[in-house]
């Protein structure tokens, strides 16, 4: 049996919840997964874990029903088999239920509607009682032990509270006693919450709190795929943990036996790994831009010091804040607190606004291309000469040839294809594109260059053309932040990197120390 | 959206077709609303020719619509913002009143009544804006109830009573005197067109519009005050609906409280209709200019042929639903252009 080489300490009498084996996935060539496998016991927490691009979230989309795999997968729920592909939803059928970082609430709506929403959905209800479905609500939440009230808005919940509703309906959903939860069909399966990543956002308290539901979810007998980043979490909650690494499984522990060590060993694979880059030396050109005392969404008490010519690169896991920085520093987000001084100009970020922070010479390229970086339905010519319209052309009596000049000049210097500039954003590809938005925000030689995510949805051709562009900028004087969850990325552009856990710096990489499994490691590590 | 991976190139030579058919099919969609107004025409003629085809019949087609082309140049402006302004044909019809009032029944000068009435217009724009942009309301609500309210205010200082005996010289300069045979409110129109047209295509605030339209966080994150944005769009569009009703009392002759309020729908389907031509995918005033003038035509020739006026409702209506439809598949297609 395949799934045996997952399993290392056999004897559950049981047959398992859940044997995936032989699972690999090809995207144009890329293998996303490799023969990968994960065996999941009746009644136990297992973990799966692995960096970005480990191949974890293709694996949840294929059991979602959202990706086929490639052919000669197997999949046994409960010792019966189950033809691969599933169709999506199908899920249901095999009581398995996905709760997701976006919880798939609906805010405006009460607790007791969204509790209701999948039956809404799937069958014809007539004389809903109200008084009936609170209190079987409020059964329900009792029974875990939770005190929510079946009559409020979720948007009036906690974060945490969220997190128990979208867990406890969906246990709701798995579950085998027939109160009318049931999918139509036979159903199949002893129940599998499958939790991904449910937790980066809530305080460590909150944590807890949604440990004890997992634990009571379990103990009525179904399982609980716990997906996650943070190797504390898990070593706390699984009873046992699949690593993915490359696709592949890297290593299947039980959590009991293992160190923390033995997980972060796993999770990024040792290489034997010389300095993959040259020493750089400590810059010591003058401070340009320094950040002090910034408080805002996540970050508390950031202050930072950043050189003329530096890059620096700020990154941790995702809710550790680091993504936040940049917004905050950029007036994109209101912070609660903080100065942003440039050369002698001090900026309070409590009321900086983005019209502001450029006439400071700041720019912000944002992560969230299609929404916040460009607008698609426009052509490039308008994209890129935005910022300069005032400066470099007459605002009065625009030149359309003079502005597409421009627009092609910059585009040749950027090496944006095709080199149209009357083409539309949107016929563009996000290499691409994000050469435009480098090309619309460095063409006025900012001083501070804030960037989210730079290579994000870029092709491979055009990382390298991103990554000189932003050399450049720095070559030229301005000092460069670059957040990412890319530790490649930052690796290969950074002269230094911060590394952030619950919204504080706690470890800075400089030089010879930044490699990429460094990045990870420490990362993973947090603030142990 | 662009999804992450390269548009493989295709060969040289199938581009080069690709690119005549595309400019072909390009050029088509530009002047596509003009063929189908001129055959429209061509139709009506053959079939009325004693009638439709009079330049009598034409100039006053030209000259009476004006005052509808004034109101969708009004309405494009802050639909390029994104914002929809449903209070425009009443600020208009209050506008009107307001000039009959003051003139009429008080005796102000035409001057100072028209004055009054385009500050008035911008006042409105002015509330609707700040309505918007401070509550986070979304325009159609605003602009919906503020229209509602206008149109009670109108009732109210009017009676509800038509009011004639406007001074003859507003009469004078918008319908009576003629330039080539057409009355001098056509050119108002067209003037107030180019200027749109002007200040759309190129001034930065033009493109600083289109930017809070088609992309609201980029235009914040690229600087741009969109609230100012915003405001001003519907500011000008209340003046611009004001200016209208100047027009209208002026083509009339006199003012009532009701009638007016029957162009908010020609003016929403010709704005739409509009955006499918000369610049396709962008409202634009040239094509909304011709679109009014497609709609009325046709209006005008189903009349012409023994339709009773209930066909102006059922032209509108359907004008329309198929306008907003062809814009749609127009900008969907431009997304996916290339």
């Amino acid at each position: 049996m395949p799934a045996s080489a997952v399993l290392s300490t056999g004897g559950a009498l049981a047959p398992p919840a859940l044997v995936l084996s032989n699972l690999s996935k090809t995207f144009g060539g890329q293998r996303a997964l490799d023969n990968a496998a994960l065996e999941v016991r009746q009644g136990e927490v297992h973990g799966l874990l692995g960096q970005n691009g480990s191949g974890k979230s293709t694996l949840i989309k294929v059991l979602a029903g959202f990706h086929a795999p490639d052919p000669g997968a197997r999949l046994e729920i409960c010792g019966e088999d189950v033809a691969m592909p599933l169709a999506p939803g199908a899920f249901r059928r095999h009581r398995i239920s996905f709760v997701h970082q976006h919880l798939g609430l609906v805010p405006s709506l009460t607790v007791v509607e969204n509790l209701l929403i999948g039956r809404l959905a799937e069958e014809q209800l007539w004389g809903i009682s109200w008084a009936r479905e609170r209190r079987r609500a409020a059964e329900r939440f009792a029974s875990y032990g939770l005190s929510i009230d079946p009559a409020a808005p979720v948007s009036d919940l906690s974060p945490v509270q969220r997190a128990l509703l979208a867990i406890v309906r969906a246990t709701g959903e798995i579950r085998a006693d027939g109160k009318g939860e049931d999918a139509a069909g036979p159903a199949q399966g002893n129940g599998l919450l499958i939790l991904d990543e449910p937790t980066p956002f809530l305080p460590r308290r909150d944590v807890d709190q949604l440990f004890r539901v997992v634990r009571a979810v379990v103990a009525e007998g179904a399982s609980v795929i716990f997906v996650s980043h943070d190797v504390d979490e898990v070593m706390e909650i699984t009873d046992r943990a699949t690593i993915l690494r490359d696709g592949k499984v890297a290593g299947a522990l039980v959590t009991k036996e293992a160190t923390r060590q033995d997980f972060i060993d796993a999770i990024i694979g040792r290489r034997i790994a010389f300095a993959e880059r040259p020493a750089t030396p400590e810059s010591r050109e003058p401070v340009t831009a320094s950040v002090r005392d910034l408080s805002g969404g996540t970050v508390a008490d950031f202050s930072l010091e950043v050189r003329r010519g530096e890059v620096v690169g700020l990154t941790g896991l995702i809710g550790s804040g680091y993504d936040e920085v940049s917004y905050l520093l950029f007036g994109a987000r209101r912070a609660r607190s903080g100065i942003l001084e440039l050369g002698t100009d001090r900026l309070d970020l409590s009321s900086l606004d983005p019209r502001r922070a450029i006439r400071e010479g700041v720019v912000l390229i944002p992560g969230d291309r299609p929404n916040a970086g460009a607008v698609g339905a426009l052509p490039v010519v308008d994209n890129v000469t935005m910022p300069v319209l005032d400066t470099r052309f007459r605002p009065w009596w625009l030149s359309r040839s003079r502005m597409a000049q421009s627009a092609r000049d910059l585009g040749r210097h950027y090496e944006v294809r095709p080199a149209d500039p009357t083409l539309n954003m949107a016929a563009l590809s996000g290499g691409n594109q994000q050469k435009v938005l480098l090309a619309k925000w460095l063409q006025n030689s900012p001083r501070l260059v804030l960037l989210d995510e730079p290579t994000q949805g870029v092709d491979i051709g055009a990382r390298q053309t991103v990554f000189r562009h932003i050399a450049d900028a720095a070559s030229q004087g301005a000092a460069v932040l670059c957040a990412s969850s890319d530790y490649e990325q930052l690796a290969a552009i950074c002269n230094r990197v911060l590394i952030f856990a619950g919204g504080r710096v706690v470890a800075e990489l400089t030089g010879a120390e930044i490699t990429k499994d460094n990045i990870a490691e420490r990362s993973l590590a947090g603030a142990a | 959206m662009a999804n992450g991976t390269d548009v493989a190139g295709p060969t040289l030579q199938t581009e080069r077709r690709g690119s005549i058919s595309r400019t072909l099919i390009k050029r088509g969609e530009q002047l596509g609303l003009i063929l189908v107004w001129l055959v429209l025409i061509g139709i009506f003629g053959f079939l009325q020719p004693g009638t439709f085809l009079t330049w009598a019949n034409l100039s006053t087609i030209l000259g009476s619509q004006s005052v509808l082309v004034v109101v969708t140049l009004g309405l494009l402006i802050p639909l390029t913002a994104n914002d929809f302004d449903l209070s425009i044909a009443f600020t208009m019809t209050l506008s009107s009143i307001l000039i009959a009032v003051l003139n009429v029944n008080h005796g102000v000068p035409i001057g100072w009544a028209i004055l009054a009435a385009l500050a008035l217009g911008a006042v409105i724009g002015l509330i609707n804006g700040l309505l918007i942009t401070i509550f986070r309301i979304h325009s159609l609500i605003v602009t919906l109830g503020v229209g509602t309210f206008l149109h009670g205010l109108t009732l109210w200082i009017s009676d509800s009573m038509t009011i004639s005996g406007i001074s003859m010289s507003l009469i004078n300069v918008v319908i009576v005197k003629r330039l080539f045979g057409i009355p001098l409110e056509f050119y108002y129109a067209m003037g107030i067109a180019f200027v749109i047209w002007y200040l759309m295509e190129y001034t930065a605030v033009g493109r600083r519009i289109l930017f809070v339209g088609r992309g609201r966080e980029v235009a914040r994150l690229s600087g741009i005050n969109t609230d100012r944005i915003r405001i001003a769009c519907l500011v000008c569009s209340g003046f611009l609906g004001s200016l209208a009703g100047v027009l209208y009392a002026g083509t009339q002759g006199a003012a009532d409280p009701v009638s007016g309020t029957s162009y908010q729908l020609p003016a929403f389907a010709a704005a739409f209709l509009g955006s499918t031509c000369i610049v396709p995918g962008r409202f634009n005033p040239w094509g909304a200019t011709v679109a009014v003038y497609f709609l009325v035509t046709g209006i005008t020739g189903l009349v012409f042929l023994g339709f009773s006026s209930f066909i102006q409702e059922m032209f509108y209506g359907g004008a329309l639903v198929v306008a907003v439809t062809l814009s749609q598949l127009v900008r969907g297609r431009q997304e996916q252009q290339f």
